[in-house]
């Protein structure tokens, strides 16, 4: 084989590159690559066709979110009170209220409790008018309620998971603590647990998939998604009720040192 | 913009390529391309700039600000391709309002090219996507989310070729697993098809089948997590072969320059993430020469 010089590489080479370039398609390969993120800041200056199409469905926007749903005669935060709220009782019973009867058509049984969780308020109630916009800086999230059914092995965990104190809020419940800390009474609906009935909790789908650690929720017997967001049960809740004004209750004490 | 990096690569057969430079060095200087790519990613319905009032990102971004530069780019280079990677929906009223058809209106507005499918676009449902697909100019593409059985089945493509100055573009799309991170009742028969084994097979075809000179990837997949076996952006990169570019989103990673990574061959594969809200505009710009133009493998990373 010695006998193949360095010319015939060189030839062969010269072929098949040729060859290449016959090929009816050019091929591209990139020799440089130059990146450059540009920040969407003011020395940029509007598109005017662009401002102009947003500017109907803005107005249409802001007029919905201003329309006044009910009025609120003083203002509540979630960090007025201990063990339970009043902006926090409130979003509860208006889950229970509002859901309970769609639950009922649906599967014939009513719901025993709600329980949403305390980091879910994400605003103030201010005192005055309630708009769409209140319900929307109170729920900002998309989240939706699911009713699920617990055994009472699990509604259990739940109140052990509720015992820490912080003021989650739930309607349909009652608990009480010593002056320790523990649980001296847990009852739904006004009754002790019975070992033998499951019982229905509605919730919000971010706490049924593990959100605050509440893991006793993902265990349940069933569920039923009710197609219904939180933050339209505030306001068809709202469009009920003339005027909020939610308090501060006993569903929810520890006893005095 | 600092220059930041001047990395070559090895010559596999260098001999070759020098050989097919000599012959062909007259045609070089019509024969090189520039193709600029601009993207975002997790606008999340934010058609207006943030508020003055917002602690974080206050007056940034905005639909109209973004159409600007936008214009602007245009101007100056005609070969653009406009991508996005995913959740344009969900975040300002606008969403819960108009279920995505402003955005999807201005999106095509602006001449998106294509977008990928993020998590929370199905946050009206299916159906809710579906509706609004008349709304958009823009091809919506995903590999890995099989929709057979679905609504959206006929709306989506695995992938799109662009042909710009004679240069082919294939852009792909990956999506996330949607299992526990939305509800079953809205993505409903949608079937999440392995990223790795998808994008094989999609880059294999867009190499091979379709002749792609460029191959970019929108991943929706997320940049990176602490969870090493959770799949994001910089392993797709690394487990594969053949991509160019993956335009990223889904952990709104702000990258200052994109990443620089190396796939299975030990070639570079740049990966791209611009925040979220519209408060960035990503810019890759590729500038090609014919492949026996290239006088050495040498790629020069100007980021």
């Amino acid at each position: 084989m010695k006998s193949i010089s360095l010319l015939t590489i060189i030839y062969c080479i010269v072929i098949y590159t040729t060859i290449i370039s016959c090929s009816d398609k050019k091929s591209y390969t990139p020799e440089r690559i130059k990146s450059d993120n540009i920040s969407i800041d003011t020395y940029l200056t509007e598109d005017l066709t662009i401002t102009a199409f947003i500017k109907p469905y803005k107005e249409a926007i802001q007029s919905e979110m201003d329309s006044i749903l009910a009025y609120v005669p003083a203002s509540h935060s979630k960090k007025d009170s201990k063990y339970n709220t009043a902006i926090g009782n409130m979003m509860s019973d208006a889950v229970f209220e509002m859901t309970n009867p769609i639950y009922k058509q649906k599967t014939g049984h009513s719901l025993d409790a709600v329980l949403l969780n305390y980091g879910g308020i994400r605003s103030s109630l201010n005192k005055g008018n309630i708009t769409t916009r209140t319900a929307y800086e109170i729920m900002p999230f998309e989240n939706e309620i699911v009713v699920l059914e617990m055994t009472a092995s699990q509604v259990n965990k739940m109140f052990e998971y509720l015992q820490n104190g912080t003021a989650h809020p739930f309607t349909g419940i009652t608990i009480q603590l010593d002056k320790a800390g523990t649980i001296s009474k847990s009852q739904i609906q006004g009754k002790d647990i019975d070992t033998t009935k499951t019982y229905f909790i509605a919730t919000s789908d971010y706490l049924k998939n593990g959100g605050d650690n509440m893991n006793f929720f993902s265990d349940s017997k069933s569920e039923l998604f009710l197609n219904y967001k939180i933050r339209n049960v505030l306001i068809d809740y709202f469009k009920k009720h003339d005027t909020i004004a939610p308090i501060v209750d006993n569903r929810f004490t520890r006893e005095a040192k | 913009m600092i220059r930041r990096k001047f990395i070559k690569q090895t010559a596999a057969a260098a001999s070759l390529v020098t050989v097919g430079g000599l012959t062909s060095s007259a045609f070089s200087l019509n024969s090189k391309k520039q193709i600029t790519i601009l993207h975002t990613n997790d606008v999340h319905s934010h058609v207006e700039p943030f508020p003055s009032t917002d602690p974080k990102y206050a007056n940034l971004g905005g639909a109209a600000r973004r159409m600007d530069i936008i214009k602007k780019i245009r101007q100056e280079q005609p070969n653009v391709l406009l991508l996005d990677a995913g959740d344009m929906f969900q975040g300002t009223p606008y969403f819960n309002f108009y279920g995505g058809e402003l955005e999807f209106k201005l999106m095509s507005m602006m001449r998106y090219d294509s977008a990928t499918i993020g998590n929370h676009d199905f946050d009206n449902g299916i159906g809710g996507l579906a509706a609004q697909v008349p709304n958009a100019s823009f091809s919506l593409l995903s590999a890995n989310y099989d929709f057979k059985n679905t609504i959206m089945d006929g709306l989506v493509k695995p992938y799109q070729v662009f042909v710009k100055d004679g240069v082919r573009i294939g852009v792909f799309g990956i999506g996330i697993k949607l299992e526990g991170l939305v509800n079953k009742t809205m993505y409903k028969e949608t079937t999440y098809l392995d990223p790795i084994e998808i994008t094989t097979d999609t880059v294999k075809q867009l190499r091979e089948t379709e002749e792609c000179d460029l191959v970019i990837c929108l991943s929706h997949l997320g940049y990176q997590y602490k969870n090493p076996d959770r799949i994001c952006d910089t392993q797709l990169a690394q487990k594969t072969t053949g991509i160019d570019l993956i335009i990223g989103g889904h952990t709104h990673t702000f990258l200052e320059k994109p990443t620089i990574a190396q796939n299975k061959d030990g070639k570079f594969v740049l990966i791209n993430q611009v925040g979220w809200g519209g408060i960035n505009l990503g810019r890759v710009d590729f500038y090609l020469d014919e492949s026996k133009n290239v006088t050495s493998s040498s790629l020069v990373l100007d980021i």
